[in-house]
């Protein structure tokens, strides 16, 4: 094909990026206090309507990026798994304070340790719980992301938790 | 009733059954055996000088590592002493853990100290007392009966003990883990179980990782 029509291909997947980055449905899998934070971003005083993404959907079919708010249980993880499973194409993960990306200070027999271990994420939000503003940066980045993936138009694997040492005090696996 | 009253009736109605009181700090508490739980407690709901009709709480303490191991003050990183000094006078002395005869107090040994006690909190609205009814257990015997014949609330309790501590609640019609998963194996709470122990669902190690 001509130049052209390769101009117009990278011009238009560079406008779908756009409209995704603005028009984000999230889904919260709100289990804990930071649902709390999660509420003051979304109300008018944070707003998280300015940046597109104003519309909970409380279906994971109808939703691009799961935002998973709080403690995860071992009880509660294999319905999260499910919950990431049913969305469709393209989705994003986004790890809601300290708990989801870590498991926080729990840890202990009911507690998953850190949502990356069952789920792949694409931003990290700590803080217990994090403050509005935190959120929107993350919020930021991911859309910086989701903008990038569709300049480049292949979307990058979400980067595999790094293997970690075991020292013989720390919890086994 | 206050606290020393309350004591004092159940102790002429249950000679037997009750094996020592105390009220520290005001809290009115009796020890009893688990045989004669059921008797006692029917009596606490019915009689009209009790009316114990809310269970407020029912839970268990497993006392196996109880005192054997100073504890440090809370605190203790900031320097700062936080518990009551020894030459403080304390009118009221905590008693202790409740104890259970075992097989050495048939030859006049001092009763053993009981793994587990199985701790129940009543309150009556009408006459606004309340009482703590301790059953110590041994732990190769750790059954009692249910009272979800008395108090249907104690059916999610009972449940939550057998969950955490492993005690069985004779009676009980459906007497399964309610905050841990079927799949889980042993009871956290009980102080033998593994600190660092992790029974994941799903994920690495998970139950379903394979087919998932």
């Amino acid at each position: 094909m001509s130049g052209d029509a390769g101009f117009v291909t990278s011009r238009l997947d560079e406008a779908v990026g756009w409209a995704r980055k603005y028009s984000i449905f999230q889904y919260p899998f709100v289990t804990a206090c930071c649902g709390m934070e999660y509420m003051a971003t979304a109300c008018s005083h944070y707003d998280i309507d300015r940046f597109g993404a104003g519309l909970p959907r409380f279906s994971p079919r109808q939703a691009d990026v799961l935002f998973v708010v709080g403690t995860i249980s071992q009880k509660m993880a294999p319905v999260l798994k499910r919950i990431y499973d049913q969305m469709a194409e393209p989705k994003w993960v986004v790890s809601f304070g300290v708990c989801t990306c870590t498991g926080g200070f729990y840890d202990n027999y009911a507690t998953l340790m850190g949502i990356d271990t069952i789920i792949p994420v694409d931003i990290y939000i700590p803080g217990c719980p994090p403050r509005p503003e935190y959120v929107l940066d993350g919020l930021l980045k991911l859309q910086a992301k989701i903008q990038a993936q569709h300049e480049s138009g292949t979307r990058p694997a979400p980067e595999p938790r790094p293997e970690l040492e075991l020292e013989p005090w720390m919890p086994q696996r | 009733m206050d606290a020393a009253a309350l004591i004092q009736a159940l102790t002429e109605r249950f000679p037997d059954a009750v094996r020592s009181s105390h009220a520290y700090r005001g809290d009115a508490t009796i020890v009893v055996s688990r045989e004669a739980l059921l008797d006692l407690a029917r009596a606490l709901k019915g009689d009209a000088a009790f009316q114990m009709n809310f269970l407020m709480d029912l839970t268990a303490v497993d006392f196996s590592t109880f005192g054997k191991k100073p504890s440090s003050a809370f605190f203790a990183s900031s320097g700062v002493a936080v518990r009551p000094s020894a030459e403080l006078p304390d009118e009221h002395p905590w008693p202790g853990p409740p104890r259970v005869p075992n097989a050495a107090a048939a030859l006049g040994a001092p009763p053993g100290p009981a793994r587990f006690v199985v701790v129940y909190h009543f309150f009556s609205l009408p006459l606004k007392h309340r009482l703590r009814v301790e059953v110590p257990l041994e732990e190769n015997d750790a059954e009692v009966d249910s009272v979800t014949s008395l108090w249907a609330g104690a059916d999610w309790l009972e449940r939550e003990v057998w969950d955490m501590f492993g005690i069985r609640f004779r009676g009980h019609a459906n007497l399964k883990r309610i905050l841990t998963y079927e799949q889980f194996v042993g009871h956290p709470l009980r102080k033998d179980y593994p600190v660092n122990k992790r029974q994941p669902l799903i994920g690495p190690d998970g139950h379903a990782s394979d087919h998932s």
